[in-house]
């Protein structure tokens, strides 16, 4: 029993794997064959570093990602705080199901929407070409949003209510009470909701592909564009940088998440001897 | 003075909420009526049923039994459902054994799982073309062994096994999240009541997994049956309903995208509703 779930985890672990491993063999072809290995070469490397289309699209890929994680964060915590204290039972009921919406429908139909009105809109003020990086960005923060609020909201629920009482009856304001207590109590949600609506952001293919304007390209969906040809390594060179970047991020984030167990567990040993020493 | 500071907060609370209010009606709720109004309009924005009608009734031949977007509906709806299936058979036992490992094994884990999840899905899709094509990997791979060659690319195959590729981790994560908070004290109760292994599988793990199987059908099922990058890459000219979107898209006829689109966010609906209401029964009896 215990080799067969051995054997099992090694191959759904090949399978996730193995289309990896050989886009990363193949970023190193000598020739431009993405079928056939020949020789070894960081010729799709050098290319890579040269292509301004490509670097260009990198940069607005994070620019996008930068504005569209930082907006949906403010925006979003705001929203998840009053939601929390709203009393009408309705009221709350409506926006949990608006706030699900860009979660439950599919990307396409989220993309197609967006993009049909900002068509109108701009039909409606003679504009020839409506879609710009201001229509990716709304679109974006659009999709994010609903990620940070679920993030938020259930630190708001195992938040002691006491303590932002505690401070107001200390003689804080509401809304110093709101900054000094309450803003660090949810700072593990709001930051876990913004890398996701980064990372959503960053990854993104389908609705910034319905929004995107002519001028302004993110990286996925000039990813498409090269697709619809066929393609050099060059491509396989950028996927195995990012690979990479990815791994080394989430290797990071997991050290420093298992150091801070580790630290809040040996305040806790320390907190108990404390005690029991009393 | 306190009915004072009370009102004071409820002010304040209708001003941070605002802002989202206005921004989810305007950007998530206005647009649903978009894809409505351009569905049942013409180009010159005059009320017609022609979009919708047309979704129903065109056929590329005559002589063809299926209306053509009823036909790719259906071929969506299969090649998704199926995905999904196998999703679940690969994923439920995977996500039980990361669910039961030493939380150190956990965290490697999952870790590892989302390392896919975070690489663009349009590259891991075409890695999938490089691997399945006809003179690619797997049939070198094959030659090697004096086997082969077979033809997987631009089959169904071929779309069914990037979408379990491309959305396995999907079901992976909600099944294992759930399973992690299980209280082993049941399953050893279960045993000690006389339970075999299928036993507690049957009566105690699944029927306490199944919210997390439910958001992982969600999370395959839907992007599955919309993708349009999948089948173009990997199904050759077969063509899938968000392929018709695309191309409608691309071809300017947004009332078009629009129908198409309409109808299958009903279709979407429906199926989500119907898969709720019979996890509610299954928890319920």
């Amino acid at each position: 029993m215990k080799t067969l779930s051995k054997v099992y985890t090694a191959l759904i672990l090949l399978f996730l794997f193995a289309p990896i491993v050989i886009l990363i063999v193949f970023s190193f072809n000598g020739s431009n064959s993405t079928a056939v290995m020949s020789g070894f070469s960081f010729q799709w490397y050098e290319e890579l570093f040269h292509n301004s289309n490509i670097l260009e699209a990198v940069r607005n890929t994070l620019v996008l990602a930068v504005a569209s994680a930082v907006i949906s964060t403010i925006m979003g915590t705001a929203a998840a705080v009053g939601i929390f204290r709203l009393r009408s039972k309705y009221l709350r009921a409506a926006l949990d199901t608006v706030t699900n919406i860009p979660m439950i429908n599919p990307d396409i139909i989220t993309g197609i929407s967006l993009m049909l009105m900002f068509v109108f809109v701009g039909r409606f003020f003679g504009l020839s070409n409506s879609l710009s990086f201001w229509t990716m960005l709304i679109a974006h923060v659009t999709f994010c949003l609903p990620y940070v609020i679920l993030q938020v909201l259930p630190k708001l629920q195992q938040m002691d209510k006491s303590l932002p009482e505690a401070a107001m009856d200390l003689g804080c304001t509401h809304f110093r009470a709101f900054l000094k207590v309450e803003i660090p109590e949810l700072f593990p949600g709001i930051l876990t909701g913004m890398i996701m609506a980064f990372t959503m952001s960053l990854d993104d293919f389908v609705i910034s592909y319905f929004t995107a304007g002519p001028g302004f390209q993110t990286l996925p969906v000039l990813i498409y564009s090269m697709t619809k040809k066929t393609v050099k390594p060059t491509i396989y060179s950028l996927a195995t940088i990012i690979f990479f970047v990815i791994l080394a991020l989430l290797t990071l984030s997991n050290l420093v998440d298992s150091d801070t167990d580790k630290a809040i567990k040996e305040a806790r040993k320390k907190k108990k001897a404390k005690n029991q020493a009393n | 003075m306190k009915k004072n500071a009370n009102s004071r907060g409820s002010l304040i609370q209708r001003l941070v909420l605002a802002p989202y209010s206005l921004w989810a009606v305007l950007f998530i709720v206005v647009p649903l009526f978009f894809i409505a109004f351009y569905a049942f309009t013409d180009s010159q924005m005059h009320f017609t049923l022609h979009n919708i009608r047309n979704v129903f009734t065109y056929r590329i031949n005559q002589d063809e039994t299926l209306p053509y977007y009823v036909m790719v509906f259906g071929r969506s709806l299969k090649l998704a459902v199926i995905s999904t299936l196998i999703c679940l058979l690969l994923g439920y036992p995977f996500a039980y054994r990361i669910a039961r490992a030493t939380p150190r094994t956990q965290s490697i884990l999952i870790t590892i799982i989302m390392i896919p999840m975070w690489m663009n899905f349009l590259i891991r899709t075409y890695a999938w073309m490089v691997i399945l094509q006809d003179k690619g990997i797997l049939n070198g791979g094959l030659a090697l062994l004096g086997l082969g060659p077979i033809h997987v690319i631009g089959t169904e195959t071929a779309v069914i096994i990037g979408m379990v590729y491309d959305y396995l981790p999907y079901m992976i994560l909600p099944i294992y999240s759930v399973m992690a908070k299980m209280d082993n004290k049941l399953l050893e109760a279960a045993r000690d009541l006389g339970c075999n292994g299928f036993g507690v599988l049957r009566r105690v793990i699944w029927p306490l997994s199944l919210p997390g199987v439910i958001s992982g059908v969600n999370m395959v099922l839907i992007p599955s049956v919309s993708t349009f990058y999948i089948s173009q890459k990997l199904g050759g000219k077969m063509k899938l309903i968000g392929d018709e979107i695309e191309e409608k898209y691309t071809n300017f006829d947004f009332n078009g995208a629009a129908a198409i689109a309409f109808i299958m966010m009903i279709l979407l609906l429906v199926v989500m509703a119907l898969l709720q209401h019979r996890a509610n029964k299954r928890s319920v009896a």
